[in-house]
Parts: C-alpha cells; structure tokens; sequence
C-alpha cells in the first residue's frame, strides 16, 4: 500500500539516513475534525469565563462560576434540611431517638459528620484503635448516655482549646520517681491480675498493696474505675492501650494523656447532636 | 593547556565539594556534595592520567560518534530496571502498608521512594533514552559527527550525575515538594549547566549538518529541549536559604506557585513525554519497517500544532481549585483541541506501516513500536477527555489518573524507547540482528499484559473511589469515609502491583537479551563513515 501512496502523491523528493516522507495529504476526517474541536472551543470560551483582559476576564455569557455552582448545592441542601436541623438542634436530647424521623435523619446525618471528622481516630466503623477508644462497646470512659457524648464532642477533652473540656491526669508513677521501680513492677502484676493472669503471680500481693496506696482514689478499690475523673475500668479486660506487661509499666511509668478537640467551635450545635446520636445508637448508648 | 584548565577547575570543584560537604546543613546535601568531590576528583585522576598521552590527531569528523549512544543505551536499560523495581515495590506498599518497614523509616517509606520511582523512569529511564537516541538520530539524519568534541559525554556523565544526586536527595529526604520538580537548587543548577550543554551538542550537530533540510525527528527533540529549558528554569526559580544546605524560598507563592507548577509539569509530559518520544518514534519506526514516513504534512502540521497547544493546557490540573475560572477553561480548551495535533503523530506512526502490515507478525520489535504508539493514541485521547470539568471532577485525585499516566508512561514511552533500544544495539555494537526475537515477543506480551492489568485496575479503583467520594445518601450527606474507599481499593491494588511485576520481568528479559546480542552474537563487518543521503 505504501508503494501504492508512494506512486499516487511522491515523496518530498529528500532522504534521511534511507528515510524518505511521502507527500500524502492531511487525512481529511483529522482535519475537519481539528477543525471542529476549534470551533467549539471557540464558541465554549463565549460561553463560559474565559478570555484574560487587563482587568478581569471575559465572564462568559452564561455567567457561569465553579464557586457559585458549589455554593449553589450546598446552598439546596441546607434549604432542605433547614427544617428538621432547627427541630434537631432545639428537642430535648433524650427526646431525639423517639422520633422516628427526627433520628434516622440524626443517624445519617451524623454517620456522614463521624465519617468527616472523627473517623480519623476512631476508624471509618467507630472501633477506634490504640490510644482511641471504640465506640461501638459499653465500656466508656467518660459516660455514655447521649448527654454525657454530646457533651465530650462539643468540649473534648484534656485540649487547651476549651475551658470545659473534660480533663483528669495520671502522675507519671516512674518518670515523677513516685513509686520505685520494683514497686511498678508489683502494680503491674496486680492490674494484670484483675482482668487475666499477671505475668509474675508472686508479685500480685505486694501490687495490691501499692494499689491501695497510689491508685484507689481514681480508679476506685476494687478497679472498676470512676468516669467522673475519665478513669478507666481496669477489671474488664478492654484496654485503651494494651494489656500486656509492657504497655501497663509505660501507662504507670510515664502516664497517658489522650486529647480530644473541641467540636463545639466547628460543628454547629445541629451537627454535634447528630453525631452523639450516631455513636450513641453504636451499640453502647446508655 | 586546555588539560591544564580541565585540572585547575575539578581541583577547585572538588575542594568546594569538601568544604561544602562539612558544613552542610543537611543530611541530602552533605552526601550530595560528597559525590560531587568524588566524581570531581575521579575526573581529575582519570584527565592527570591522560595528560602525558599522545594526542589522538586522526580526524574524527568523518565518523559517527557512538560511544556515547553506546554508555546511553546500557544507562537506558539500567535505570529503566531501577525505575520499573521502585515502582513495583511502592505499589505493593500501597496494598499492604506493612512494607512501610519500621526499621526503614525516614529512608524507603512510600513517601520518600515514590519521587524516587517517578524520577527514575521520566529522568533517568526516558531521559537517558531520549539524549542517547537524539545523539544517534541527529548523527544520522544530520550526516554530521556530533559537535563539541568530547561535550556529548559531559552530556552523558553530567546528566547522569544529576540523577545519582536526585535520587540520593529523595531517599535522605531532600525535596523541594513540586511534583517531578523535587530536586533543591543545587541539583537543579547542575542540571541548567547540563542541559545548556545538551542544547549546544544538538543544535551545533544540526548547524554543521550536511543534508539541506532538517528532519522531523530532529524538530521535535528540538522542541522538547527549548522547552524543558525554559521550564526547568521558570519553574525551580528559588532564594536558597544558604549555600551550604538544600532549603529555599520559592519566588512565587499561592497560586501563582500553583500554576507555575503544573505549566510546568503538564509540559514536562508535552515535550520531555511527548515531543522527545515522537522524535524517536519519527526514526527508528520508518528505520525499522523501512517504508517512507506516511505524511510530511500531517508532520508539519501536528508538530506546530502541538507545540503551540501544549504549552496552555496545564490549569487543567488545577480545576477546582484557587485558580479562577477562566484559566481552568483555557486549560481544558486548549487540551481538547490538542486532541488531533496528538493524534497526528499516531496517524503517521500507524501508516507509516502501510505496506508493511505483515511485520507486525513476523517482527515483534516493530509490533512493540506499533504497540507504543497504539497506547500514545489512547493516552492521548483520555488526557483530553479528562481535562473537561466534568469529567475532572469525578477523576481527579482518584487512581484513574494514576492508570493515566502509566497507560502513557509504560505503554508509549516504555514501548517505543525499547523497540529503539531492540533496534539500536545491533547496530551499535556491529550485530547483525538482537540474540533473540522470540525474547522480544516474550517481552512484548509480558510488558504490555502487564499495562493491561494496570491500566484495567486502576480504572476501576479510580472510578470507583470517585463515585464513592460523591456519594450522597437522601438528606444529601456523603456516604463513605476516606478509609472506606481505600479499604475498597485493596484487590485492585495487589492486581495493579502484579502488572507492574509482569512489566518488570519484561523489561529484565530485554536486558538480558540485549545483553547476549553483544556476548553471543557474531560481529559484522563495520561500516565507518558517514554519507549523506542523496
């Protein structure tokens, strides 16, 4: 065929290195369609901002703007559910999950805040990982009726953001040289001890003493914590942390202190009450 | 005498090299400056030990000069292995995070080995490929031994040079954070010198040529080296925060930044991608199927045409974003009507075959260039068709853009710089024909099943993850986490990783292919010299 394109339009009549160049013209389909996609782009610069000027640019004839056309949609949102966020932002908290409605626009209102800003931490399924809680058990830290979650997620905790945020403190046993070293050691084996198998059963005596002494006041006599100082139960066998040896001597050698913000100042009250509604029908609401 | 200078300079480039190294103020930066002092003081042994010598004085001007294309080839294929290795291993990262090794980190996390992978395949891989066969080709079509004397291997070394450091900066975190723009200024200032010498190579080769008029290929390396210059230059424009470490202050900030950036990067794919490649595709395919090229001018037509278009088509990068409106317009204007220019150098790629169809089953290495420029036209079509707003909106951000890139990168640029290296190695080393060709056909289905896998993967990850981030239950609330689409994305990822593994061994076939053309293939009868056409 090429001999065949050769013998109709000849070659440019010069050779490179053996490679000649036939005088084949433009295939005419390419053309036109070159041509086509000139035109549109001609008439789409008319029609939408285009064109630089010395002051502004051209603003196109359908007065189009990426801006106004976000603004416009989340503008149709907030229009449709104006209503029902006023109504969820004013009822009785308790009152939200006994309106059918009112809650499951709550839950997915607040599973769409959840998976925005607290997934994070807390994983996209509300499990959390180490260092931040799971949401999906009774095991809470703080309290877990729709009070008590409404409330951490409007002032967080231990943040230096918001005056009423949630806060307590753990001294730093070790590092604060509280407690001696062996002493550590035995306390480590108690609390072990209240959940499972310590790892040096003959320690778990003196522990108990050291518990008794140093721990009591916050995570109470027999261990089961006190959510007013946000102090962990330490008998259920579920840990923020870990419950190996390991991670219990780091917790009471150097303390924890886990931080969460204040959603108060960036959600709308709406928002908040979606999203403590959302965690609190988890699993474990109170 | 010129000796004498030669010496005195890599003396004073050495000392700097040390100097500099001890009062680093980086890691990157201190090792940088360690290599230069060694590579500054190897040249200095290897010049002191040529320097009692006798001149070689035979004239030269009436040969090819081919050593350099020969250190270019074998760079080519080297990094090409390096590249395709970074990438199958940081693919892999992304499915399974472990690999992310603890003992690793700060050194061989994704976030410090993806530049590596990019830079390894564009500048080291494509750049190799593009300066070795641009010196072969304007040799050939110029019948004109290249200018500047011994110029072409500082050409070679220093440009090579510049990747060792780039690459050494990444991994010990060096970086001025702009996409396939990391290295700091130091390395960047290397690179200006470098290139400046590339452009003296190529266009003196082309002004001393002995055939009247210069061939298209030639246009378009010329193109892609004007034009890498300019925006390498415009691009790394920075205030170093002190000569003795890598930090800067770039000159232009926010969006302006923004922008400079992506005309900047967007062109580094036009012409470093595209211009440079279509100048290889512009020889070694008529070489190779030894036909005329199809079209002189649709040639002339698409070059100036895509020359003139590229250059606006960046802010489609940039849609949705601070940059107003009426720059993300032009950008997608001007990357749609690119559409055809585009398709102008695939038209003649394609029909420069007619004739000669029946070499696509007898010849694998020119299926592998025909191939190539199949990919070229389907990424050159998808690139358009992304760049419309609507269509951005869904795949920006998403793997889609991802398995762009790579359907252009492994099949385009991969392809055609290996179906001129197939073509290149006999002929430079004297073979009559590489070792092998059913290694070639190997190759040709592992490498381009491989894109495959890839391609196909990372569309469905990329649309997927793109409708997933919209999604909107009833009340207008999106649906889906970011973990939640990443968590989707898992199967996808270990199948894109096992192209990229086909695409590897591939390309480690070639190697060893080519490698046997030069160890086991009988030498021909070598032709020196250099004739003009008629």
């Amino acid at each position: 065929m090429s001999d065949d394109l050769k013998q109709k339009h000849g070659t440019t009549g010069h050779s490179w290195d053996g490679i000649e160049e036939l005088n084949t013209p433009l295939p005419r389909w390419w053309l036109w369609t070159f041509y086509a996609t000139i035109v549109w782009g001609i008439i789409y610069t008319v029609l939408y901002p285009a064109w630089p000027l010395v002051n502004q640019a051209t603003a196109g004839i359908l007065g189009y703007s990426t801006r106004a056309e976000v603004a416009e949609r989340i503008a149709e949102v907030e229009t449709a559910n104006a209503g029902i966020n006023e109504q969820l932002a004013s009822v009785e908290l308790t009152e939200v999950a006994a309106d059918p409605e009112l809650n499951q626009y709550a839950v997915s209102a607040g599973a769409s805040v959840f998976q925005t800003w607290c997934a994070q931490c807390h994983g996209s399924g509300a499990a959390g990982a180490v260092g931040y809680p799971n949401l999906l058990d009774d095991d809470w830290l703080w309290g877990g009726s729709i009070e008590d979650i409404h409330y951490t997620v409007t002032h967080g905790i231990r943040n230096e953001d918001d005056w009423d945020a949630r806060y307590s403190a753990m001294p730093a046993f070790g590092r604060d040289e509280l407690l001696e070293p062996e002493q550590i050691d035995a306390v480590v084996n108690y609390v072990m001890s209240l959940s499972g198998t310590p790892q040096d059963a003959s320690l778990v005596e003196e522990g108990a003493v050291v518990f008794e002494e140093n721990c009591v006041s916050c995570h109470m006599e027999d261990g089961t914590g006190d959510r007013e100082q946000g102090a962990p139960n330490l008998t259920d066998a579920i840990w923020l942390y870990g419950g190996d040896y390991e991670t219990i001597h780091e917790t009471v050698e150097n303390a924890r202190f886990g931080v969460m913000p204040n959603w108060g100042e960036r959600l709308s009250e709406a928002q908040i009450r979606a999203v403590a509604t959302y965690v609190h029908q988890l699993g474990g609401g109170e | 005498m010129t000796n004498a200078i030669k010496l005195v300079a890599l003396a004073l480039v050495a000392i700097f090299a040390a100097i500099a190294a001890n009062y680093a103020r980086d890691l990157a930066y201190m090792v940088n400056m360690l290599v230069v002092m060694l590579a500054a003081s190897v040249t200095f042994i290897y010049t002191l030990r040529k320097t009692d010598e006798d001149r070689d004085l035979r004239d030269l001007s009436g040969e090819y000069m081919d050593g350099v294309v020969r250190y270019g080839v074998i760079a080519t294929a080297f990094w090409g292995v390096v590249g395709f290795l970074a990438g199958v291993f940081i693919a892999f990262q992304l499915a399974y995070p472990v690999l992310n090794f603890d003992w690793a980190q700060g050194y061989l996390n994704f976030g410090r080995l993806r530049p590596l992978h990019t830079s390894a395949v564009i500048f080291a891989f494509g750049g190799n490929a593009l300066i070795a066969t641009s010196f072969y080709v304007v040799q050939r079509t110029s019948a004109a031994r290249l200018w500047g004397g011994g110029l072409g291997w500082f050409v070679f070394w220093g440009y090579n040079l510049f990747i060792v450091m780039a690459a050494l900066s990444y991994v010990l975190g060096g970086s001025q954070s702009k996409e396939y723009a990391e290295p700091e200024w130091y390395v960047d200032l290397w690179l200006t010198i470098v290139w400046v010498a590339y452009l003296a190579v190529f266009l003196g080769t082309i002004i001393k040529r002995k055939e009247p008029h210069i061939y298209v290929a030639n246009w378009f390396y010329l193109s892609f080296i004007v034009t890498i210059a300019m925006l390498h230059v415009v691009n790394n424009l920075v205030i170093p925060v002190s000569i003795f470490g890598g930090k800067s202050v770039q000159v232009m900030a926010g969006v302006q930044d923004a922008m400079t950036q992506w005309w900047y990067g967007h062109n580094a794919v036009g012409f470093f991608l595209t211009a440079g490649f279509l100048g290889m595709m512009y020889y070694f395919i008529p070489k190779r199927a030894e036909k005329p090229v199809y079209s002189y001018k649709l040639s002339i037509i698409h070059f100036w045409a895509l020359i003139f278009l590229y250059i606006w088509a960046g802010p489609h990068h940039l849609h949705y974003t601070a940059l107003p409106d009426w720059a993300s317009t032009l950008g997608m204007v001007f990357s749609i009507i690119l559409w055809m220019p585009s398709w102008g150098g695939m038209i003649n790629g394609l029909m420069t075959l007619s004739g000669a169809w029946d070499k696509l089953r007898t010849d694998p290495v020119i299926r592998m260039m025909v191939i190539a420029v199949g990919f070229y036209g389907m990424s050159t079509f998808e690139g358009p068709m992304m760049s419309i707003r609507a269509v951005n909106s869904l795949s920006h951000y998403t793997d889609w853009t991802i398995g762009h890139v790579h359907s252009g990168a492994l099949g385009w640029n991969g392809m055609i710089t290996f179906g001129a290296l197939y073509y290149l190695v006999p002929k430079l080393w004297n073979r009559k024909e590489v070792y092998s060709l059913s290694m070639v056909s190997w190759h040709f289905w592992l490498a381009t099943i491989g894109i495959v896998l890839y391609a196909a993967s990372m569309w469905v990850t990329g649309i997927m993850e793109g409708l997933m981030w919209r999604e909107v239950d009833a009340n207008g609330f999106l649906v889906n986490s970011f973990a939640d689409t990443v968590a989707a994305k898992f199967p996808m990822y270990v199948v894109r990783g096992l192209g990229g593994v086909m695409y590897l061994a591939g390309a480690i076939v070639m190697c060893l292919n080519l490698w046997l053309t030069v160890k086991k293939q009988p030498a021909e009868k070598t032709v020196h010299g250099l004739v003009p056409a008629e």
